[in-house]
């Protein structure tokens, strides 16, 4: 057949036998060395609880029960996020809303937090942008029964700081960076016209 | 059904094919119509013998033995179905063959005598559909435990049975010694795994040890099995795709690839342009890091430890790329069907240049570090050493291939996304040693890197990130907020899933170890009736044994490493 039926195994030359080479490998250790003692270099561990490492706003961490104005839960128990969940960790309990134009609320909203996948489905799911993700990835629990996450401590974070969103169906942070990227290239447009209209006034002003 | 698609191509049968064909008695093979692979439709009786031919027949050369697995039709008269997934590398063909078995007569020959490689996959076949296979010599089950009863890819297994392994029960390897040679009494049989540091990942290695060296040994595998297969024929299409995630999870964007297209090509729809150039950038930055992380780790095994720190930083830029673009940095889920999670971040073509500026002087400095260190050279030349022709026939795929000499790389072989938009190489080695197994890596990280740089010199394409087809991708939220039929689309979507047209298909792409298949087979609901995933890491994991007897036993920590073999890939 025409598969090579040999190995060619490589061939050490006399230079790679006499182990010379491992001075320039020594040279890359110590090049790295120095370059990390005097600051250089990046650094790739962080010391943990102190430190924390900056994830983008797409992260999908902890998830978050959006609240209405009045700071009622905003989900309306229509299941779709238990539905497209494929760990299947989501349970919900439906009840009647006193608001008629509502019509329904969770009275139960649980999230076992060592089941789920953390893939973001019942994000995609929500047509109410009633559940969206936090970028906290901390989450330790003593016992199982501990990390069914119920309705208050879900609704909870969002009571604390915005800047700790995580994975959501809009991200108005990079709307406005993406403005800012377009102003810019008009912008540029504007200056470059501009200055071809400086250099056209000059040349016809020389003449 | 959702898109309309036009009706599939009638099956081309080639000349070569026909020409084999009229060499067996009228009515043993059937080509099957309608398929967008040629199939032919095998009587059990002429099987071994159809195999030889359509190895050894210089017209047909079908050297590499795929795939193996069965299908469970529990309402047909022949409830089974064997597939083998064949593969000619010198002429470039693929033909399936498959061989229909009734419930009470569940026997297929053996075709371990033409391709060693289906070893494993007749293990499998025995273990999930209780289908004997007549000559195997090793037939018992692999994936599941031995105190496990029934067969659960049946379909009347029910998937929430749990199946308790006694300690009598457990496997106790036995091996064929020579006897009476020895003499010191120095032999002994050690067990490393399946929770040993140098073992990546669960798997247990027993090897009976002559001294240093390994005389007969033994691999075990399964701790990590999770029935990816049975779950995905229990949720719809879409929910499939967090589970090819942690197929190979150093590569986990790969696999979201090759299911999105299987699936895509069975809804014929077509992907938007920006989402096929994104995902042909995110495979190749995930190849790398795969790559970096088998080298890193191989390194490792051998003793040198500072390249893995330089390969995993790496690693680490890349995983921050990925969580810029999907949320997740290991299990990323970031293809959906038709598309992408989300529209990529306005930084993406920025930090794709970062990247590729930060990239190549660690590999130089890995290069530098090893390369031509005498210490690695005599720890890896030589060592694990399997020609190509016998790599093709253990159903060797992807860089390991490539390293014995055999230049099959599906991203040439099958373009797909932008790969034949681009120029780049198959770079083919010729040691099939640990090696050359390492070197064949660090040259395909350069072959990425290319491929990405051509890619971001062309800019992004602008366009929507996912297919406007409300039957396959959810609406855009904002119609979903406001506009009723968006509403309904959505809701639909989402409790029936996408209603993938009857039908079945294989579609492959390049994973990091290899050719990554995906067969799907629809009955026109929104879940898949059998999804076989093609595993690049299991015919290579199942020539180990092969590969270590007669070598010591740090040789065989080594070639583990650099045969880049991921559990969660393995055992599914």
């Amino acid at each position: 057949m025409s598969h090579p039926t040999e190995t060619q195994p490589y061939k050490q030359s006399f230079y790679e036998r006499t182990y010379l080479p491992l001075l320039g490998g020594m040279m890359v250790t110590i090049r790295h060395f120095l370059r990390n003692l005097l600051g250089r270099g990046k650094m790739y561990t962080i010391e943990y609880p102190e430190e924390r490492r900056n994830y983008s706003h797409r992260f999908r961490g902890h998830h978050i029960l959006t609240t209405r104005p009045d700071g009622s839960v905003r989900c309306v128990a229509c299941y779709l996020c238990a539905q497209n969940c494929p760990a299947e960790c989501i349970h919900i309990e439906a009840g009647e809303h006193p608001d008629v134009n509502i019509e329904k609320y969770p009275v139960v909203y649980e999230i076992d937090m060592l089941r789920c996948i953390f893939c973001g489905y019942c994000v995609d799911a929500c047509p109410e942008e009633a559940i969206i993700m936090s970028n906290n990835y901390d989450m330790a629990y003593f016992t199982r029964e501990q990390s069914i996450v119920g309705k208050g401590d879900l609704m909870k974070p969002f009571t604390f700081d915005e800047s700790q969103l995580g994975y959501r169906p809009r991200f108005p942070e990079e709307d406005a960076q993406r403005a800012k990227m377009r102003r810019g290239a008009f912008d540029l447009v504007a200056a470059a016209k501009q200055a071809q209209a400086q250099e056209e006034h000059k040349v016809a002003a020389g003449r | 059904m959702p898109t309309l698609a036009p009706p599939l191509p009638e099956t081309q049968t080639s000349p070569d094919l026909e020409q084999i064909r009229a060499k067996f008695p009228e009515g043993s093979i059937t080509p099957q119509q309608g398929t967008d692979w040629p199939t032919w439709i095998v009587r059990r009786d002429i099987l071994v013998d159809l195999a030889r031919e359509l190895r050894d027949n210089p017209a047909t050369q079908l050297d590499l033995m795929a795939d193996l697995f069965g299908v469970d039709y529990p309402d047909r008269e022949e409830r089974f179905d064997v597939v083998y997934n064949l593969y000619s590398i010198p002429r470039h063909s693929r033909l399936f063959l498959k061989v229909p078995l009734r419930e009470e007569d569940a026997v297929v020959p053996s075709l371990i005598d033409v391709w060693k490689g289906v070893d494993w996959f007749e293990r499998e076949l025995f273990d999930m559909f209780g289908i004997h296979v007549a000559g195997h010599p090793n037939l018992r089950r692999i994936l599941c435990h031995e105190g496990f009863q029934g067969h659960a890819l049946r379909k009347d297994y029910d998937p929430a049975r749990r199946w308790i392994l006694t300690e009598d029960k457990i496997y106790k390897p036995h091996f064929d010694l020579p006897e009476g040679e020895d003499d010191l009494f120095e032999r002994m049989t050690i067990n490393i795994g399946p929770s040993h540091p140098a073992m990546h990942g669960t798997f247990r290695l027993m090897a009976v040890l002559d001294g240093e060296t390994i005389i007969a040994s033994d691999v075990e595998i399964g701790y990590l099995h999770r029935c990816f297969e049975k779950m995905s024929e229990t949720h719809s299409w879409q929910q499939v795709i967090p589970y090819t995630d942690r197929l190979n999870y150093c590569s986990a964007f790969i696999n979201n690839v090759g299911y999105c297209k299987t699936v895509e090509k069975m809804l014929r729809v077509e992907v938007p342009p920006k989402a096929i150039w994104a995902r042909t950038i995110l495979s190749e930055f995930s190849r790398i890091m795969d790559h970096c992380v088998c080298n890193g780790t191989t390194l490792v095994d051998a003793g040198a430890l500072t390249n893995f720190w330089y390969m995993f930083q790496i690693r680490e830029e890349i995983y921050g790329l990925l969580e810029a673009v999907c949320g997740a940095r290991l299990t990323v889920s970031a293809c959906r069907i038709g598309g992408l999670i989300q529209d990529l971040p306005p930084d993406f073509e920025a930090r794709c240049r970062t990247l590729l500026e930060m990239i190549p002087p660690f590999i130089e400095d890995v290069e530098k570090l090893v390369d031509k260190n005498r210490i690695w050279l005599d720890r890896s030349v030589g060592i694990a050493a399997i020609s190509g022709e016998e790599a093709v026939n253990w159903g060797w795929t992807g860089p390991c291939l490539r390293a014995s000499g055999v230049a099959y790389d599906v991203r040439k072989a099958y373009p797909y996304d932008l790969y034949d938009t681009v120029e780049w190489e198959v770079p083919v080695l010729f040691g099939g040693d640990v090696y050359d197994r390492y070197r064949i890596r660090m040259l395909e990280i350069r072959q990425s890197l290319k491929i990405i740089r051509q890619l971001l010199d062309r800019g992004m394409p602008a366009g929507p990130h996912i297919v406007d087809d409300p039957h396959v991708a959810l609406p855009p939220k904002e119609a979903c907020y406001n506009e009723m039929e968006a509403m309904i689309y959505h809701f639909k979507l989402i409790m029936d899933g996408i209603q993938v047209p009857a039908g079945e298909t294989y579609d492959l792409v390049e994973g990091a170890n290899g050719e990554l298949g995906f067969y799907a087979i629809s009955d026109g609901t929104g879940k898949p009736y059998r999804l076989h995933c093609r595993p690049p890491c299991f015919p290579i994991f199942s020539t180990f044994p092969r590969l270590i007897n007669g070598g010591s036993l740090s040789d065989s920590i080594v070639s583990l490493g650099g045969l880049n073999i991921i559990a969660g890939e393995l055992e599914r």
